[in-house]
């Protein structure tokens, strides 16, 4: 009979303890999802001829990007606003040999940037992304024509496929500093 | 016989809040999921640029976040005003970074260390000298995966 008489343990108070948790986790938690431009970094040369080794590149095979203390760009020795630069990369890449001095074919292009020290961050950043909306543009294009979908929602071997018809090699160049603090 | 009789005209019945614990249980354990602990008070101004061909950062626990910017208002009388490096909680130098890295690759789990990436969270008004000073470091220091961290702008 005693046992049939314990009280029950009130649950009245079980929001309350839950509330408190749920507003806790609602103050600490950060919703914001990291994104950016991944790239990889090159190994530090081992010795001088590896550096030498860049001479070896046909010329019309690289295209150049400079970026100065002024946030200026010079694009194969020519002034140009970074809007225009997708538009410059992709006919670099997109050549296909027909126009002597832009690349042979994608593969063998390499796109290399060179900034200075004063080069402000923000630029930096919207010239890497030019480049890679070049890459990401002439994939799309090529994902479409043969698999009616954006490079992007490929999978496996599709994907690799396209890759390896448009790599993405933005080189940079061991930094220099040109134009002072 | 009356004394058994409803009262009428009490206006409406209480709302019965029986399953209210079960709601907030479920939020709660949403939040507890989704949640990530912020690891790091911020010391520096962080301001990030723009770009449209961002990619997500899968699992931040193999991200080592790398801030670059101006000081924060507050301590600019003692920090000064140029834009330095924080590492975890407190000013360091490009140097310290090798140690850095080491200490998060040296925390992780073997199969997951070829996925470990360094986030480089730097404002819009750093100079690339420092991002540079950085980049050295962490090809010195084998990590060559490094991601830029941007908030993602639509085209």
């Amino acid at each position: 009979m005693s046992r049939r008489s314990l009280p029950e343990i009130n649950a009245g108070s079980m929001a309350d303890i839950a509330f408190l948790l749920l507003i806790f986790f609602l103050v600490t938690t950060t919703m914001d999802v990291d994104t950016g431009l991944v790239r990889k970094l090159p190994a530090l040369p081992e010795d001088e001829e590896e550096i030498i080794d860049d001479s070896q590149i046909k010329a019309k095979n690289i295209y150049v990007v400079l970026v100065n203390a002024k946030d200026q760009l010079l694009v194969e020795e020519e002034l140009m606003e970074v809007s225009q630069l997708r538009e410059g990369a992709k006919k670099f890449l997109d050549n296909w040999g027909k126009n002597p001095n832009l690349s042979d074919n994608p593969q063998k292009a390499i796109i290399s940037l060179q900034n200075d020290r004063g080069t402000s961050y923000e630029m930096y950043i919207k010239v890497q992304n030019e480049l890679s909306a070049a890459y990401r543009e002439l994939r799309d294009r090529e994902a479409q024509k043969k698999f009616g979908v954006n490079y992007t929602k490929l999978k496996g071997d599709n994907k690799k496929e396209i890759r390896k018809m448009y790599p993405e090699k933005i080189s940079e160049a061991e930094p220099k500093n040109v134009g002072g603090k | 016989m009356s004394r058994f009789k409803k009262k009428k005209g009490s206006g409406t019945p209480a709302i019965s809040t029986a399953s209210l614990p079960d709601i907030v249980f479920m939020l709660l354990f949403f939040f507890m999921v989704t949640t990530v602990m912020r690891e790091t008070t911020l010391l520096v101004e962080n301001t990030l640029p723009q770009a449209s061909e961002v990619k997500k950062i899968e699992d931040k626990s193999l991200c080592s976040y790398i801030y670059v910017g101006a000081p924060v208002s507050g301590i600019q009388t003692k920090f000064g005003t140029e834009p330095r490096i924080q590492l975890n909680d407190s000013f360091k130098l490009a140097a310290d970074i090798q140690e850095f890295v080491a200490s998060k690759r040296e925390a992780t789990a073997e199969e997951k260390k070829p996925q470990l990436i360094t986030c480089i969270k730097a404002d819009v008004d750093a100079k690339m000298g420092l991002i540079t000073d950085i980049k050295q470091e962490l090809r010195k220091a084998q990590a060559y995966k490094i991601n830029y961290a941007t908030y993602s702008s639509v085209d």
